[in-house]
């Protein structure tokens, strides 16, 4: 366990070929193998960490390796009393991060693996930098999540920030692409500052950043039950980095427009990984979070409404990847409901088996796009189960374990949450199984209509006619060619990438959608062996199952109430939690019937409904107006604030500026006056009487050498009668 | 017979010092002023080899060598000049030359 160090690293080395090199000399084939191997170690040695984890007994389960110093031990003067403040780079294996370790490794090599065959498309450069960027992200996901202080931390989380940047924007000649790669950085630049307020914060009143030490800290301090002190300021300014960085409401809005990333990144990163790096700092922190129980409210308020609002826009959405993507945004929004209500084992359970249904159903959705040929919009899919039977079959394993139908993972996870909601309060409880109900309803929309029924797309090939295409193109529809146009394609610029739509090329005409290749195939049902599997490490003792999860993550999170009394306090009795459980699972087939009944048998009835509740249907659809809101306010307001200061600028600040040059001006004017009257005329004058009087002398300066022996002589003549007679 | 006393060469002396600074001041060939020059500073050197041997002190003798070396430099540069001189002007003159002035 000493070489955990090493994880991140062989990725990072990874990248560093790839982006170094392989940009401009490999192909596609050692450039992709290249980064699948170096998560393949990176995995292997998580698997060899945890397994000598395991092998400890449980409250030895901590192992830290301090690389080298960073900030060496400075006097440092903090609100308790003058200490040594010193920051390493530190790696630290406990079992959170043990299971962090495993889950990024595992969904990311699968994911790298899906992403060899799904690039082929890219040109050769293209692909090697996107597994560049791939191998950077695991690099600074594996680092924050190996991070034993705030600050290292923070290196790897502004890494995956970058990482995200750059996939998000990876077709960057795209201007939808390139403005959601810089939304989703601006966005996160507002959490991210109340993040290092909050280390700032942590800084100035523990004097250290070390989570042990923090903790330690914090459990020595009362829990402010009421009132609003230190470590509620602490915990909401952490918790504002970690709705950025996870898209909680109200800076959720860019993880919709993330998805114009490619689909590869768009799973690893946005589904899987990344988002979830904000449940997991939580968590890292939850002893803080645990004595600060305003703010735990807070998150799990945020964390409810999130998910409750998210599943409401994703009912409504069209396009197949913004469903996943707001189905994300819910799904994240239940793991911070969990530490919310101080549930930090089952968040990091859910963010577990999440990380595995969320990525199979990414990378389900992208071998449906691939095979549509980038068509995103599920009206004009259908009936692919019978063209896909093991992406269908995958993604319903997928989609049942998200809808939480026992006994897959997602039904252990999020039932765990819905209980500890139920003990919690009640209100919680009622809005997550509304939205589970939801999630139920919009998942299986999204399968309806994809898979079943009909084939809706153009008839004979799913490929557009021309005059089909150039009719899209005019109303504004995607491009069913254009596997990277995810955004409004609107027909200029569709005609700028793709030439005018009426000249398509004919080698498009290939058979009806097909299953891709093994690379796509082989991560899918890999993928649902680990949705299948995962779920019974966390089978609750109601029924039966030793939540070995929980016991062996108990460990990381010692100190926080929620851990020690969770059970046994308030525990409910079996025959209450199975009756929860029922409970959920009824709630989950009435919502996976539903969107059977509704979009299956009734195709019409949506239209119906949208058309007598216009107002809410719009309303959903523009994801209550949240982006409008937001340029109205906060972008029209920096603009206007920016119009200011340029206005004042030019004023106020010009204007001194140019009275200061007028006065330099005049002054110089005077000073050259000056200089030219009086001193120069001094100076001349001085010349002028020198001149004046050399008339006089220079008389003197015959020039013929006899004059001045004459001179010279009679001077003698002169001295020697003065020294001889007068003396 | 009379001994010669220090004073005749000092008498000597003078009056070859004398003929030399008359020579300077009248004469108009700038070659026999060069050579009236040489005169002074012989008339000079017998004074220091006078002294020298009435003092019983070779510090004189030496100063002599000395200046007939400067001298014969002087003589040589001198020369040298009124040359260069003569090829411009064609004459040597000495009140032609007079461009040294303001």
């Amino acid at each position: 366990m000493d070489y955990i160090w090493l994880i991140p690293l062989v990725p990072a080395a990874g990248a560093a070929l790839n982006g170094l090199l392989g940009i401009r000399w490999f192909g596609r084939a050692l450039a992709g193998a290249l980064a699948c191997a170096a998560v393949a170690v990176a995995l292997g040695l998580s698997i060899w960490a945890f397994v000598g984890l395991v092998a400890l007994p449980p409250d030895a389960r901590v192992h830290d390796v301090v690389l080298a110093a960073w900030i060496p031990a400075i006097p440092l003067e903090t609100a308790a009393d003058i200490g040594m403040f010193s920051v390493n780079w530190t790696a630290r294996l406990d079992p959170l991060a043990a299971i962090m370790l495993l889950v990024v490794t595992g969904v990311g090599f699968l994911i790298h693996v899906y992403a060899t065959a799904y690039m082929l498309d890219e040109p050769r450069g293209g692909y090697a930098r996107f597994f560049c960027y791939l191998n950077l992200f695991c690099f600074f996901m594996l680092v924050l999540v190996l991070a034993g202080n705030l600050l290292v931390l923070f290196v790897g989380w502004e890494g995956v920030g970058l990482c995200s940047y750059l996939l998000i924007g990876f077709w960057y000649e795209k201007n939808s692409a390139a403005d959601a790669g810089k939304k989703a950085f601006l966005v996160n630049r507002i959490g991210d500052w109340g993040f290092l307020l909050g280390i700032f914060l942590v800084f100035f009143t523990f004097g250290s950043l070390d989570f042990r030490e923090m903790a330690t800290a914090v459990a020595a301090m009362p829990r402010e039950r009421t009132g609003f002190g230190v470590l509620s300021a602490i915990c909401i300014l952490l918790f504002a980095g970690a709705a950025g960085k996870s898209a909680q409401i109200p800076l959720h809005i860019w993880l919709p427009d993330a998805m114009e990333g490619p689909m590869p990144a768009s799973a690893l990163i946005h589904a899987a990984t990344m988002v979830t790096a904000g449940v997991y700092m939580v968590a890292r922190n939850a002893v803080l979070f645990d004595h600060a129980p305003l703010v735990m409210q807070i998150v799990a308020v945020v964390g409810v409404l999130t998910a409750l609002m998210a599943a409401t826009i994703g009912l409504v959405q069209n396009d197949i990847k913004r469903v996943l993507a707001y189905s994300t945004v819910s799904q994240i929004g239940y793991m911070f409901l969990a530490t919310g209500v101080g549930a930090f084992t089952a968040a990091v359970f859910h963010l577990m088996t999440h990380a595995f249904f969320k990525a199979l159903l990414f990378l389900g959705c992208g071998s449906v796009i691939h095979a549509m040929a980038g068509q995103q919009d599920m009206q004009c899919m259908g009936g692919l189960r019978k063209y896909m039977p093991v992406t269908f079959s995958t993604m319903l394993i997928g989609a049942f374990a998200i809808a939480g139908i026992p006994p897959l993972s997602g039904f252990f996870s999020k039932d765990e949450i819905l209980y500890r909601a139920f003990i919690g309060n009640r209100i919680l409880w009622g809005i997550a199984t509304a939205t589970a109900l939801l999630t139920a309803l919009y998942m299986f929309r999204l399968m309806t209509l994809t898979f079943s029924g009909g084939y809706r797309g153009p008839q004979g090939s799913p490929l557009a006619s021309p005059a089909a295409v150039a009719e899209a193109a005019l109303h504004g529809a995607r491009h069913p060619h254009d596997a990277h146009a995810h955004g409004e394609a609107d027909r200029e610029n569709h005609e700028v990438t793709h030439g005018p739509a009426d000249l398509l090329r004919e080698d498009h005409a290939r058979p009806g959608p097909s299953e891709g290749s093994p690379a796509i195939t082989g991560p899918l049902m890999a993928l649902a062996v680990g949705v299948i599997v995962v779920g019974f490490f966390g089978m609750p003792e109601a029924l039966g199952g030793t939540n070995a999860i929980e016991r062996f993550l108990t460990p990381s999170f010692a100190g926080s109430a929620g851990v020690l009394t969770g059970h046994a306090d308030a525990a409910l009795s079996r025959v209450a939690a199975l009756g929860l459980m029922l409970c959920s699972t009824l709630v989950s087939v009435a919502g996976i019937l539903l969107a059977r009944h509704v979009y299956l048998r009734n195709p019409e009835w949506p239209r119906q409904l949208a058309a007598r509740w216009h107002g809410m249907y719009t309303f959903l659809l523009n994801k209550y107006y949240l982006d409008e809101l937001y340029s109205a306010t906060v972008v029209r307001g920096t603009i206007a604030a920016a119009r200011g200061l340029f206005a004042f600028d030019r004023r106020v600040v010009d204007g001194a500026v140019g009275a200061l040059r007028w006065l330099t001006l005049l002054a110089s004017w005077l000073s050259h006056m000056f200089d030219k009257h009086v001193l120069d005329g001094l100076v001349k004058l001085v010349g002028w009487t020198a001149g004046r009087a050399s008339f006089v002398v220079r008389r003197l300066q015959t020039g013929l050498v006899q004059n001045y022996a004459l001179v010279i002589v009679l001077g003698l003549f002169a001295f020697l009668t003065v020294f001889l007679f007068a003396r | 017979m009379m001994p010669i006393t220090p004073y005749h060469y000092l008498v000597l002396a003078a009056a070859l010092f004398a003929i030399g600074l008359v020579g300077v001041m009248v004469r108009r060939n700038i070659i026999i002023v060069l050579m009236s020059i040489e005169l002074m500073l012989n008339a000079v050197n017998i004074n220091l080899a006078a002294f020298s041997y009435q003092l019983h002190d070779a510090a004189g003798q030496v100063f002599a060598i000395f200046i007939v070396a400067v001298a014969a430099a002087e003589a040589a540069v001198g020369l040298g000049i009124i040359l260069a001189f003569f090829r411009n002007k064609e004459t040597v003159n000495i009140d032609d030359m007079n461009i040294m002035r303001w």
